[in-house]
């Protein structure tokens, strides 16, 4: 299918940032585009992505300390939950909307979602899979909510309140009528092709209406 | 670095009101050095009872000024870096004409003939200074409180002079608290016989009043928190109660000795003419809404609020920044944590270094 053929491509990404997704989303994103991060933590990408790429960039980010840090850094960010405060954006205000391993954060991803694709003419979204062969081998192994090098977090403590699989988030895209533009399925610093549900750690989508 | 206040002379002003005034004379300083390109240049503004010495010190007192932390050499406004201008406002009494200036006409003060005046008039004097400059768009413009005020006020009335707009601690409009507040000052001053209407020139200030209009300000900037921390329920030069009326609480003492201070610096009617001026200032009133404001402003914005400021609180800054987001402007936003009230602008600059010095770097490296 595409997406072995997208991902056969080149088997090697490098890391930007030491991240991979943001390696990828970096090379999405066309030079002087107008982008909005939710969830830019400290402006790191964006940063990047306004020197290098000539990007007109903006954030949001919910701790107060980080998105201080992110203006500091010289980024257009400011405090806000992405849950609120992406309703009151205008109409296709941006070319990019990126929700970089934030989704399964949020209280309602499918609104998000779908707003993303309202303020945004792309979305490019980056999520850890939850489908991955170390998280299911740990529940059935353990009997407990799965800690793995990805998901890190006791079950209490953890930001993750939704988990997705990619097959769940192609459900999802299917569902809704959204387009795949490109994807990416990310196994430490390697892009895998077959069977990415049960081998990618991480996934990076670029989806439009 | 000694600086000095220097004077600009106008032919006149048409104010808001429908009054002018000829001729207005403006205090400034200036701080770095002017670019060849006139690029690099940012107006400060400042709050309610500053003045034009916001750096450095100043050759005729020997103080720093009001803003010396955030503006120098490596500092948040970087005097290596960018050409900085600080003026009086209109209606102010240091330097700038205001109701204690001579009246040409009469040869009197002004006093109480001195017309009302509002943010937009404040604003449109430091354009005719900025046009003496040969400046035609500011790098920024930068105050908190009322200097806020006028930040905004910039941004919507110069939309092509300002690059960006830093409003700290501030709001779009004033509100009836503020409003308030404003007022109980104004009534202390005139309430004060040596007011006389305002025609105490020749006589003695109503200092009494100007300086419990003050103590009721001081109180207003700091918070719960950092007043409990300065002063908590210490006596002041005593083991024990007075059980009298002098001077119990440090509190009470820190708050005589700012009032009586401020009497010397001060001019009481000014405090009556630009507390007015904060009073009716409403970004909206001339479109009907924010939004409308905002509608023609170009400029980027880094808008600061702190936590315990209570005069100004942070949901007021957040609805500016609503606001702007709505319309898709380029706007920064971030809630600084602090313990110290309104004031923290002044005293509790760290964080507000760090974000301003990253603004604006940012917005001088993208079109210079």
């Amino acid at each position: 299918m595409a997406i072995a053929a997208q991902a056969a491509r080149k088997p090697f990404v490098g890391e930007l940032l030491g991240r991979g997704d943001f390696a990828i989303i970096s090379e999405l994103v066309e030079p002087d585009s107008k982008v909005l991060d939710l969830g830019c933590g400290e402006g790191e990408l964006l940063a990047w992505l306004a020197e290098n790429k000539g990007v007109d960039a903006r954030g949001v980010e919910i701790s107060a300390a980080k998105a201080q840090r992110a203006i500091a850094r010289g980024v257009s960010a400011y405090q806000g939950d992405i849950d609120e405060v992406l309703a009151d954006y205008p109409d296709q205000a941006f070319d990019y909307v990126i929700l970089s391993q934030t989704l399964q954060e949020t209280r309602w991803p499918l609104k998000v979602m779908r707003d993303m694709l309202r303020v945004g003419r792309h979305a490019i979204v980056a999520f850890p899979n939850f489908g991955h062969w170390s998280v299911r081998l740990s529940l059935l192994l353990t009997g407990h909510a799965p800690k793995t090098e990805l998901f890190p977090y006791e079950w209490y403590d953890s930001p993750n309140i939704h988990f997705l699989t990619v097959d769940d988030f192609d459900q999802l895209v299917r569902k809704e009528g959204f387009t795949i533009e490109r994807n990416y399925f990310l196994s430490g610093k390697r892009t895998v092709s077959a069977l990415p549900n049960l081998r990618a750690e991480v996934a990076v989508y670029l989806v439009r209406k | 670095m000694t600086v000095e206040t220097k004077t600009a002379e106008f032919d006149s002003i048409s104010l808001e009101s429908g009054a002018s005034l000829a001729p207005v004379c403006v205090a400034y300083q200036t701080y770095g050095a002017l670019n060849a390109a006139k690029s690099n240049a940012i107006l400060i503004l400042h709050a309610f009872s500053g003045d034009a010495h916001a750096a450095g010190i100043s050759a005729e007192t020997g103080k720093p000024g009001w803003w010396d932390n955030m503006i120098g050499p490596g500092k948040a406004f970087d005097t290596e870096k960018y050409f900085i201008i600080c003026s009086n406002v209109l209606g102010g009494c240091q330097g700038t004409t205001g109701p204690s200036s001579i009246n040409p006409q009469t040869g009197c003060p002004y006093a109480m003939s001195f017309p009302v005046i509002t943010m937009g008039d404040m604003v449109r004097v430091q354009a005719k200074l900025i046009d003496f400059f040969g400046i035609e768009r500011l790098l920024a413009v930068a105050g908190g409180s009322m200097g806020g005020m006028q930040a905004l006020e910039w941004a919507v009335s110069f939309p092509d002079r300002v690059r960006a707009a830093i409003p700290i601690a501030t709001t779009a409009k004033h509100s009836p608290q503020q409003i308030a507040f404003n007022e109980v000052g104004r009534q202390s001053i005139m309430a004060d016989p040596d007011w006389n209407n305002g025609d105490y020139y020749s006589g003695r200030p109503p200092a009494r009043g100007l300086a419990v209009a003050r103590m009721v300000g001081h109180i207003t900037y700091m918070s719960d928190e950092s007043m409990r921390e300065k002063f908590g329920r210490r006596l002041r030069d005593k083991e024990k109660f007075g059980f009298d009326f002098s001077v119990d609480f440090e509190v009470e003492s820190y708050l005589r000795y700012r009032g009586s201070q401020f009497v010397n610096r001060f001019d009481a009617n000014s405090y009556l003419y630009i507390s007015k001026a904060e009073d009716y200032f409403d970004l909206a009133s001339g479109t009907g809404s924010l939004a409308g404001a905002f509608g023609k402003a170009k400029a980027r914005f880094l808008v600061i609020s702190f936590s315990s400021d209570w005069l100004y609180p942070s949901y007021q800054s957040q609805d500016i920044v609503r606001v702007l987001r709505r319309s898709n402007h380029d706007v920064a936003y971030c809630d600084l944590p602090s313990n110290y009230g309104h004031d923290a602008f002044l005293v509790d600059v760290a964080e507000q270094s760090d974000v301003v010095r990253g603004f604006l770097g940012s917005t001088y490296k993208e079109k210079s």
